[in-house]
């Protein structure tokens, strides 16, 4: 079954086609990447899953209903989490606060409860934590637990958010660039645990990602973009081989043949 | 050097983080019950308007420091607070319904100015937030058959089941009532602070885009804090129409908004010791001034205008050296004697941040 179906989507900006007429479908289960040269539309796409953006035209499914009617803030309700390519963590608060934001979704007091802080409400503290220590295990965030977002190093900000993603308990999650900035090693893990939230946890994964490594290392598809058309989708070697990918990252015979 | 062993997920949601603080807060509490048999009357006064102005600061320490938004009106629902109390005291309702109901039309009007303001960031919303502070007076003044208009309300003396609590009749009754009043606005705020919804708080003033991609709704998010924040005021407002017994369309003007504003960046943005700190500072001070004047000077020439220059070098002081406030100066001190002899001199310093995502829309 299609989790996530884009038909026919279209967004400009003024004159400017940033996605052009794209249709694509993911899998439950899969993890399917989408990569493509800088200004390709990638994480236009991602901002219009999100509701940041509407498109002019098409429509957006999830689990064959269309998203377009929902509000941005609506969408994890649904089941969709996502990071953003250049960390956007809340930095006045502890990694432990951030993650427990992404709980929101499982709030079930309102303000008067929470004012007098209820045993039901403090019984829910208990639950939201239970699950963010999950994710905390998952991650190997134990030694940052109660640090503050602000004084941490990039690469654990980069995992953290991961994690807020993951706090939400997604049947979606979408990457934006997870191994942007992050060295060998971190981008090695990265890998592990791409492979764990599919299999282990269950969770589809919609990845943007320029590291060609970790896009081939973990993908089931791959969808090629440039200036908002699609080139190709399939399996990482059949895209990464394909005559038009390679015209689109290091040009053809011809235009060589000019310069 | 003292290490914490957390046991339990309740050892973060506990008031305290451990005993010790505890204790020394139970200290607090004791020696602010006993306060009435140590001074004399005059400075059981002063303690009074320190709590008021505390309850004040806490209002608007929720929406500036908790929920980062701006307001510089806020005098405007202390009014609120304040004439509504006594008006609906003067229909013959005792003060224990009139005062909860004074906050909650401070959180109504709240609710009616945040609506079309919450689309407005930073300076905008600090602009029309003046305005609102501006309108308030002259509202005032129009609804003068409320209000009494420019001659002002006398506020109604104050009895809770018999017992009476005025401003010169019972000195050590008020200050415990709102001694009282305080430790619950604490304790509410507190709950606020470790539940959902001061998280989502803390979610909008940190990254609204973040926030929504959480499952935040923004709009509504900003309202409710807009509403609480109000509300906390409202309560102030009309213990300070208590306090003062009379008061006007000028007492509660802009210059009072501002006062607020500073006092909790004083105090240290985003902790609520830091509206007590810098409550006590804004009372405090004026008899500080004259005190020192009458020790040094003995002509005891008035300066004018010295209290608001004290006041604004205090706070020029603290953003340039201390943007943590008072508080924070507190935090680190305690921390150094924490961690002796590991504390690092950048140890609070923030770690250089990298670009954000471009702001969409």
């Amino acid at each position: 079954m299609n989790l996530l179906d884009l038909q026919n989507v279209t967004l400009r900006f003024g004159g400017l086609v940033a996605v052009d007429n794209v249709s694509f479908s993911v899998k439950q289960g899969e993890v399917f990447s989408l990569v493509g040269p800088n200004g390709a539309g990638k994480s236009t796409i991602f901002n219009m899953i999100s509701r940041f953006y509407d498109p002019a035209e098409g429509d957006i499914l999830f689990q064959g209903q269309s998203i377009l009617k929902k509000a941005s803030h609506d969408i994890p309700h649904l089941g969709i989490a996502r990071t953003f390519q250049n960390i956007e963590l809340f930095e006045q608060a502890s990694v432990l606060q951030n993650l427990l934001v992404g709980r929101q979704r499982h709030r079930r007091s309102n303000v008067l409860e929470e004012i007098l802080f209820l045993p039901k409400v403090r019984k829910q503290e208990h639950h939201h934590r239970l699950a963010v220590e999950h994710v905390i295990d998952f991650l190997d965030l134990q030694p940052y637990r109660d640090k503050f977002i602000s004084g941490l190093p990039y690469g654990i900000r980069k995992v953290v958010e991961m994690g807020r993603a993951l706090a939400i308990g997604p049947k979606l999650l979408l990457l934006d660039e997870p191994a942007s900035g992050l060295s060998t090693e971190e981008t090695q893990d990265v890998a592990f645990w791409i492979e764990d939230i599919k299999k282990v946890m269950g969770i589809t994964v919609l990845m943007v990602e320029h590291d060609m490594h970790l896009v081939n290392s973990v993908s089931d598809r791959v969808l090629a973009l440039a200036d908002g058309k699609i080139l190709t989708i399939g399996t990482p070697s059949e895209v990464q081989n394909h005559p038009d990918v390679i015209k689109a990252y290091i040009g053809s015979d011809e235009e060589d043949a000019l310069t | 050097m003292r290490i914490i062993f957390k046991t339990s997920y309740d050892a973060d949601i506990r008031y305290f983080r451990n005993r010790v603080p505890a204790l020394w807060y139970l200290a607090l509490l004791l020696m602010s019950i006993a306060l009435p048999f140590i001074i004399n009357e005059f400075w059981l006064g002063e303690f009074t308007l320190m709590l008021i102005w505390a309850i004040a600061g806490m209002g608007l320490m929720l929406l500036v420091g908790h929920s980062g938004q701006a307001s510089l009106g806020h005098a405007a629902f202390m009014a609120v607070g304040a004439y509504s109390n006594v008006i609906l005291q003067e229909y013959g309702l005792p003060f224990i319904l009139s005062l909860p109901l004074a906050g909650f039309f401070a959180g109504l009007a709240g609710v009616l100015v945040a609506m079309p303001t919450t689309k407005l960031h930073g300076i905008y919303m600090a602009i029309a937030t003046i305005a609102i502070g501006v309108l308030a007076e002259d509202l005032i003044v129009i609804l003068a058959p409320w209000t009494g208009g420019v001659s002002g309300k006398f506020a109604p003396s104050i009895e809770i089941f018999g017992i009476n609590f005025d401003r010169y009749g019972n000195v050590s009754g008020l200050y415990w009532l709102i001694l009282g009043i305080t430790c619950l606005i604490v304790l509410g705020y507190k709950n606020i602070l470790r539940s959902p919804l001061g998280r989502s708080f803390m979610a909008i003033r940190d990254s609204e885009i973040s926030a929504q991609a959480m499952g935040v709704n923004i709009a509504r998010t900003r309202t409710i804090s807009f509403a609480l924040s109000c509300a906390i005021t409202g309560i102030s407002g009309a213990l300070m129409g208590h306090f003062s017994l009379v008061f006007t369309n000028e007492t509660f003007n802009i210059v009072i908004s501002i006062y607020l504003l500073l006092m909790i960046v004083i105090g240290g943005l985003g902790f609520i010791q830091g509206a007590f700190i810098g409550a006590a500072i804004v009372t405090f001070l004026p008899s500080v001034i004259s005190f020192s004047r009458d020790a040094f000077f003995s002509n005891s020439a008035i300066i004018p205008g010295i209290e608001s220059g004290l006041f604004g070098a205090i706070l020029i002081f603290v953003i340039l050296f201390e943007p943590m406030g008072l508080y924070g100066r507190w935090l680190k001190i305690r921390s150094y004697f924490e961690l002796f002899p590991f504390y690092r001199r950048d140890m609070f310093r923030r770690q250089k941040s990298y670009l954000k995502t471009e702001r969409m829309r």
